[in-house]
């Protein structure tokens, strides 16, 4: 049967197809899909962990256990859980584990894009790379027998193009029901007690290992040569190959499904029947150093950009500057005689809980710490209210460190409620340790929004949409030894302004919990109401469209007496959340009260 | 050199931009499945995350023989569906000669804009900007059309309506795609919307 899938539905057709029991991991964009598609399908556990280290260990542990397993994240993710990677390595495993990692080359949606081939040969584990989706379902289970094999993890390197990009995948055979009895544990100390002595022992096996790999690479089918014109060989990996197919249709190509470690001989072979040799590689140039190691001649990065995502269109300008293409060969453009076209980056959505939180750290001043989340947006022109953001969990222990530094101004950390459970919680504990006045406001909005609204252990419920205990944060954050915990509703700016004052006086560390829901959640999206300007009040001061709500429009009528744009609210977009109508001076913006109360005569 | 403009000219590219939010993923979905359905290669891309937070966002699709890349290259593309007018002026640059750009007429100010910092660009600007391109373009309403029918996040379902009047695929094909991708409650008004939209484009062409 043939079905239209995405990388990650496929990777996840293939874990079930290639009989994984545990799969586990931390949303992020753009693995997200992978567990989501797993979640339901019948004989494996899958669960959203707070973190990719929780979940990397959770792998692990089933591995162990004689399951196959599966790990799933996003490159930064395995930064996250490298320390585990690293020891899974050493260790190999009862069973087959695969780490399904997804790169983000050109940064959609991520703060780096570092290339995770690094990673595979830093920990000696081999590494696959899919070109289409078809290859993202296979080499799930391809990934898991040499897991077997070789007795190792194996990374599954996947990037935003193939994760996200759809294409034709013939599925194969559904997975044979488990006979439902579970395995004994196998004990083996020396194996997997990583103490410096059994460590020792480990260490000279996982350098052993990949020198075998590297045999095996030799005559696997997926790393497979396609002998064109030999005047110029092309050595290529993951969607890169389909640009370079795409714009030298005629080249002899050596397309690498494993990418570390490579086939040495294969190399060799393909090398010496062409007489130019070129990589065509996203981000680092990895196989082009591996070559380079051989000692055989190519260009790679010398001609194509280590920075940024490639496509059909990069990699032919590239070749048009290294003359191995004609001018000719580029494709006619229409032209437009364009004026200056106004940038249109994501914003804040109308009604985002996390905007009260923002409008009130800037009247005050606070200089503020930031995290991964949507939030991070609040960085962005009107509001300019976020001043940094480097890494999940980053934000508590940086306003911990800029408290111990001093500076002139206030200042807080703010963090959103996944991304506390992810990280966050280690650097409070490290803040009520060692004492300093860091205000934390921890969003909370009761979801992992910005990868799409994923649970995680405060909504109280699992991957499945289970019911399952949730953690609170007020009594988690007292526990932690938070002497100062506040509760607030960022759609009520008084409270916000109140508390967050009241903090900035205290010597003590403290904590603010802003609790509104998501307004993209269901719950917050049935108490919708559009509010509206009553434009004979309007004097244009223009203060509500400094909160930067995408709903507050500039309205064509002028105020008379500065000639000024009026507002008006996009009756689409609006939610009713009652934040512009606090800020307006002259009580321009009707409430929601009022709007009912109209809507109510009108009944 | 001529085989990669033969690939090229064997595939048909399709292009829908938009603002995040306004039904662009559907839409695209939807066009990969129907060409999938006529028994061609398809390939889409996307991107989720971040960028959908009310961002400018471009989906690619594409149908043929055998797609490599699933990426077009600007001036490859054969048909540029815009739900959105600035997001027209952005992409249209993409389009081959002679390809067809179907606008919503619709404008999103984007958050430069309504708060006063930057500016629109006007009808004129628009027109200026088009005049010198060799496109067949179509400006819909179809956010009007959308409205009509009681519901205007249709408007997109309206704009592959306008689509499917350039191409050779049977209406059933689409209804029954359109069907299996929205909930059963909305499909009426979805296949309605769609109708509306082929059935005003057939009459303009």
């Amino acid at each position: 049967m043939k079905r239209l899938l995405s990388g990650n539905q496929a990777v996840a057709r293939g874990a079930w197809e290639a009989g994984v029991r545990v799969a586990a991991g931390y949303p992020g964009t753009p693995s997200t899909e992978i567990l989501e598609t797993l979640a339901p399908m019948p004989g494996i556990y899958a669960e959203w962990c707070p973190n990719e280290k929780v979940a990397t260990d959770v792998a692990v542990g089933a591995a162990y256990a004689g399951s196959r397993s599966m790990a799933v994240m996003k490159h930064v993710g395995l930064n996250v859980a490298a320390d585990s990677f690293f020891y899974a390595s050493m260790t190999g495993l009862e069973a087959g584990m695969v780490i399904a990692c997804a790169d983000d080359p050109g940064m959609h949606s991520s703060q780096g894009e570092q290339d995770s081939r690094r990673y595979a040969k830093f920990a000696r584990v081999p590494c696959l790379e899919p070109s289409t989706s078809q290859e993202a379902k296979d080499m799930v289970g391809i990934a898991l027998d040499l897991s077997e094999e070789f007795d190792t993890p194996v990374l599954l390197r996947i990037t935003t193009r193939i994760s996200h990009s759809h294409s034709i995948v013939e599925l194969g055979p559904e997975r044979e029901p488990s006979n439902g009895q579970a395995p004994p544990y196998r004990v083996d100390t020396t194996k997997y007690v990583m103490v410096p002595g059994n460590a020792l022992r480990r260490h000279p096996v996982m350098e052993e290992r990949i020198p075998r790999v590297a045999e095996y690479a030799n005559q696997a089918d997926y790393n497979r040569i396609e002998m064109g014109d030999t005047s110029l060989g092309i050595v290529t990996h993951g969607i890169a190959y389909q640009y370079a197919k795409e714009v030298f249709p005629h080249a002899s190509f050596c397309r690498l499904g494993m990418t570390y470690p490579l086939p040495p001989q294969l190399i060799a072979d393909f090398a010496s029947q062409v007489d130019g040799l070129i990589v065509v590689e996203e981000l680092d140039p990895a196989i082009e150093e591996e070559i380079k190691l051989m000692g055989i001649a190519c260009e790679g990065k010398s001609i194509f950009p280590m920075v940024g995502e490639l496509s059909p269109e990069i990699v032919r300008e590239c070749a048009i500057s290294a003359g191995l293409l004609a001018e000719s060969s580029r494709p006619q453009q229409v032209h437009l005689d364009l004026p200056s076209l106004p940038p249109r980056p994501p914003v804040l959505c109308p009604g985002c809980p996390h905007r009260g939180i923002f409008i009130t750290t800037r009247k005050l001043n606070l200089v503020v710490s930031g995290d991964i989340g949507c939030y991070t947006l609040g960085f962005l022109p009107p509001l300019g209210a976020l001043h940094t953001c480097g890494c999940m969990g980053a934000s508590i222990g940086q306003a911990h460190g800029v408290s111990k530094a001093g500076i002139q101004q206030k200042h807080a950390a703010v963090i959103g409620d996944s991304t506390f459970f992810h990280t966050g919680i280690p650097a409070l504990l490290n803040i009520a340790y060692n004492q300093s006045n860091t205000i934390t406001i921890i969003l909370d909005n009761r979801t992992t929004a910005m990868t799409g609204h994923q649970h995680h252990p405060g909504t109280g419920y699992t991957l499945q949409g289970q019911e399952t205990p949730s953690t609170e944060l007020e009594p988690l954050v007292r526990a932690l030894g938070i002497p100062n915990v506040y509760t607030v509703d960022p759609y009520n700016l008084a409270q916000v302004e109140e508390v967050l004052r009241e903090c900035t006086g205290l010597d003590s560390p403290s904590a603010v919990i802003s609790q509104r829901e998501c307004v993209l959640l269901p719950a917050a999206r049935v108490r919708n109401l559009a509010l509206r300007v009553d434009v004979d009040k309007c004097i244009a001061c223009s203060t509500c469209r400094r909160v930067g709500c995408p709903a507050i429009l500039k309205s064509d009528e002028v105020y008379p007496r500065t000639g000024r744009a009026k507002t008006a609210i996009d009756p689409l977009l609006c939610t009713g959340c009652e934040i512009c109508a606090q800020v307006c001076s002259v009580n321009a913006i009707l409430f929601r009260s009022q709007i009912e109360a109209e809507q109510g005569v009108e009944a | 050199m001529n085989q990669r403009r033969e690939t090229a000219q064997a595939a048909t590219n399709f292009v829908v931009v938009g603002v995040g939010g306004q039904g662009i993923l559907l839409a695209a979905d939807v066009l990969a499945l129907v060409g999938m359905r006529i028994g061609l290669d398809v390939k889409k891309a996307e991107v989720h995350g971040m960028a959908q937070r009310g961002g400018s966002v471009i989906s690619h699709v594409r149908w043929g023989e055998h797609v490599m890349s699933p990426l077009i290259s600007a001036g490859e593309v054969d048909h540029l569906l815009a739900f959105e007018r600035l997001e027209a002026l952005r992409y249209a640059e993409m389009l081959r000669p002679g390809g067809t750009l179907l606008i919503n007429d619709y404008r999103i100010a984007p958050i430069s804009v309504s708060s006063g910092n930057d500016i629109y660009p006007s009808d004129a600007d628009e027109e200026k900007a088009y005049a010198s391109a060799t496109v067949h373009r179509y400006c819909i309403q179809a956010m009007e059309m959308a409205r009509e029918l009681g519901q205007v996040r249709v408007n997109n379902v309206v704009m592959l309506g306008t689509l499917s009047a350039f191409l050779d695929v049977p209406e059933d094909v689409w209804l029954e795609v359109i069907s299996s991708r929205v909930p059963e409650r909305y499909g009426e008004i979805n296949r309605k919307a769609f109708a509306l939209g082929r059935t005003h484009t057939l009459g303009l062409l």
